[in-house]
């Protein structure tokens, strides 16, 4: 059995016929090739894969493609404006908020739900607010750090 | 890794979903996904079909009627931990509901789904049950109202026929002088609970008038403490009865307690009164 989806992924519309079983994250990377959206433990721990499905925070692995027919997604790619990083990318950089970089794209999403919900957040919430994503590399004082200098900034963008 | 094949249906009406479910027999309902995914992923459950009904808005939101909340089966744990109508009428739903996985867990997951699953580490079914809640079902077009007691029957094991549908979780109100409380001891990556313990507790001019405790987690099924409830009614609370009441929880455990790499049986055993006693002292703090 295939059905069809239509999903804009980072404004752009895609339609395609596609097996049930297909992952949200199958979709993006394999179908459409946007492989920014990454795989880490496949069972909806690690948070490599969050990306928003009309603007709120997901775990790609965790989803079917058929589920996000109609939506609107965002990925890692669709957050710069042009060559102009997101606060949130930007601050992970000035922060030095990554090593390898494996959970950053998660990581970043799942800050833009936590600056959604929680514009000012303290640094244990901004730790509550990343429990679902894990990062084996950077040790989390840096991307605290991030997402703090982030905050700063989008608000004092408002 | 690929779920077995399996055909998909999307019902776009409860009644729909009815329909589906006695056209495809073994198939499964899909709300939220997230126990129902990492299973067929896993391979545990291999259904010829799914019948997505996550997209139907007459399942979802909350409303307030005659001292009852009424929770819609897809409302998310999201949804629950932000609602200031659950906050003021049930707040330890709520409390349970935000310690649920993480944010983008509790964007997806449904109460519907949470209950219908039964998982024992999962933490609305403590709250349910010390609650006394009760879960509205509807099979070809006819609601029924099942008691918590009796809905969730053992590990993964409801009172569901093939065709039932939760539409929705009726929750008393909270009265006057009643605090509520639900504690937690998470597994660190998971944030299942390794034991949960939900209260409720009355006071009447200073004394204890009515306790309701629950505990999951830990044992196979989510299960009330008489033994702590008992031990509350009549007493006037102090840090000594709620002390001695929480350390009665020993005689409510049997002997087919949960274990596992993370948290064996014995330490589990061993968490239960301390987390009934926090649940009880700040229940009681929350009603005077
Ligand atoms: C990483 C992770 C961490 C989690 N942590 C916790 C936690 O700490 N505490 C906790 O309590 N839960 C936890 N959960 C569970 C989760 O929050 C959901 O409660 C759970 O997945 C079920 O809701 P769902 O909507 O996703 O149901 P689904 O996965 O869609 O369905 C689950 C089962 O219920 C059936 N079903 C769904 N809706 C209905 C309905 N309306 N009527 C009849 N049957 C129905 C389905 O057929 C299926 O068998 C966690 C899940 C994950 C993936
Ligand atoms: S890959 Fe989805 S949560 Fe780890
Ligand atoms: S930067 Fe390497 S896993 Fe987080």
């Amino acid at each position: 059995m295939h059905v069809p989806v239509t999903i804009t992924v980072n404004g752009q519309r895609y339609e395609h016929q596609v097996e049930p079983r297909l992952l949200l994250v199958h979709f993006l990377r394999e179908v459409i090739g946007a492989t920014g959206t990454k795989i880490g433990c496949d069972t909806s721990q690690c948070g490599a894969c969050t990306v928003l499905l009309d603007g709120v925070s997901m775990k790609s692995c965790t989803a079917l493609a058929v589920q996000a027919d109609g939506y609107e997604v965002t990925t890692i790619e669709g957050l710069a404006n042009g060559s102009e990083l997101h606060p949130i990318q930007d601050a992970f950089w000035e922060k030095h908020g990554l090593q390898c970089g494996f959970c950053t794209p998660g990581m970043i999403l799942a800050s833009v739900e936590l600056l959604r919900t929680t514009p000012d957040p303290t640094d244990e919430q901004i730790r509550h607010g990343l429990e679902g994503n894990i990062c084996r590399c950077t040790g989390y004082q840096n991307i605290v750090r991030a997402i703090r200098h982030a905050a700063g900034t989008m608000a004092g963008q408002r | 890794m690929y779920a077995p094949e399996f055909a998909y249906y999307r019902a776009g009406s409860l009644a729909e979903a009815g329909q589906l479910l006695q056209q495809h027999p073994g198939a499964k309902l899909l709300a939220g996904g997230h126990s129902l995914i990492p299973l067929l992923k896993l391979r545990l459950t291999t259904p010829p079909a799914l019948i997505d009904i996550g997209r139907l808005d007459e399942l979802k939101g909350i409303s307030v009627t005659d001292g009852r909340v009424r929770i819609g089966a897809l409302t998310t744990h999201a949804e629950l931990a932000a609602s200031s109508e659950l906050a003021a009428r049930c707040p330890a739903l709520a409390e349970a509901a935000g310690l649920i996985g993480d944010p983008a867990v509790r964007n997806r997951g449904t109460i519907g789904g949470n209950v219908a699953h039964a998982d024992p580490a999962s933490d609305l079914p403590t709250v349910l049950r010390a609650l006394d809640a009760t879960i509205a079902v509807t099979v070809d077009g006819s609601e029924r109202s099942i008691p918590a007691a009796d809905f969730f029957e053992g590990m993964m094991e409801t009172a569901l026929g093939d065709h039932d549908i939760v539409t929705a979780i009726e929750v008393p109100a909270a009265s006057a002088g009643q605090g509520q409380a639900y504690i937690k001891f998470s597994h660190p990556a998971s944030r299942y609970a390794v034991v949960g313990a939900a209260a409720s507790v009355t006071l009447t001019g200073g004394t204890i008038s009515t306790a309701a405790v629950a505990l999951g987690g830990l044992v196979p099924v989510a299960t009330r403490a008489d033994s702590v409830e008992q031990a509350l009614t009549g007493q006037t609370p102090s840090v000594d009865t709620i002390a001695a009441a929480a350390a009665a929880v020993s005689a409510d455990l049997g002997d087919d307690l949960i274990g596992d790499i993370y948290a064996s049986a014995e330490y589990r055993r061993a968490m239960a009164p301390v987390c009934v006693k926090r649940a009880l002292t700040a229940a009681v703090e929350r009603a005077g």
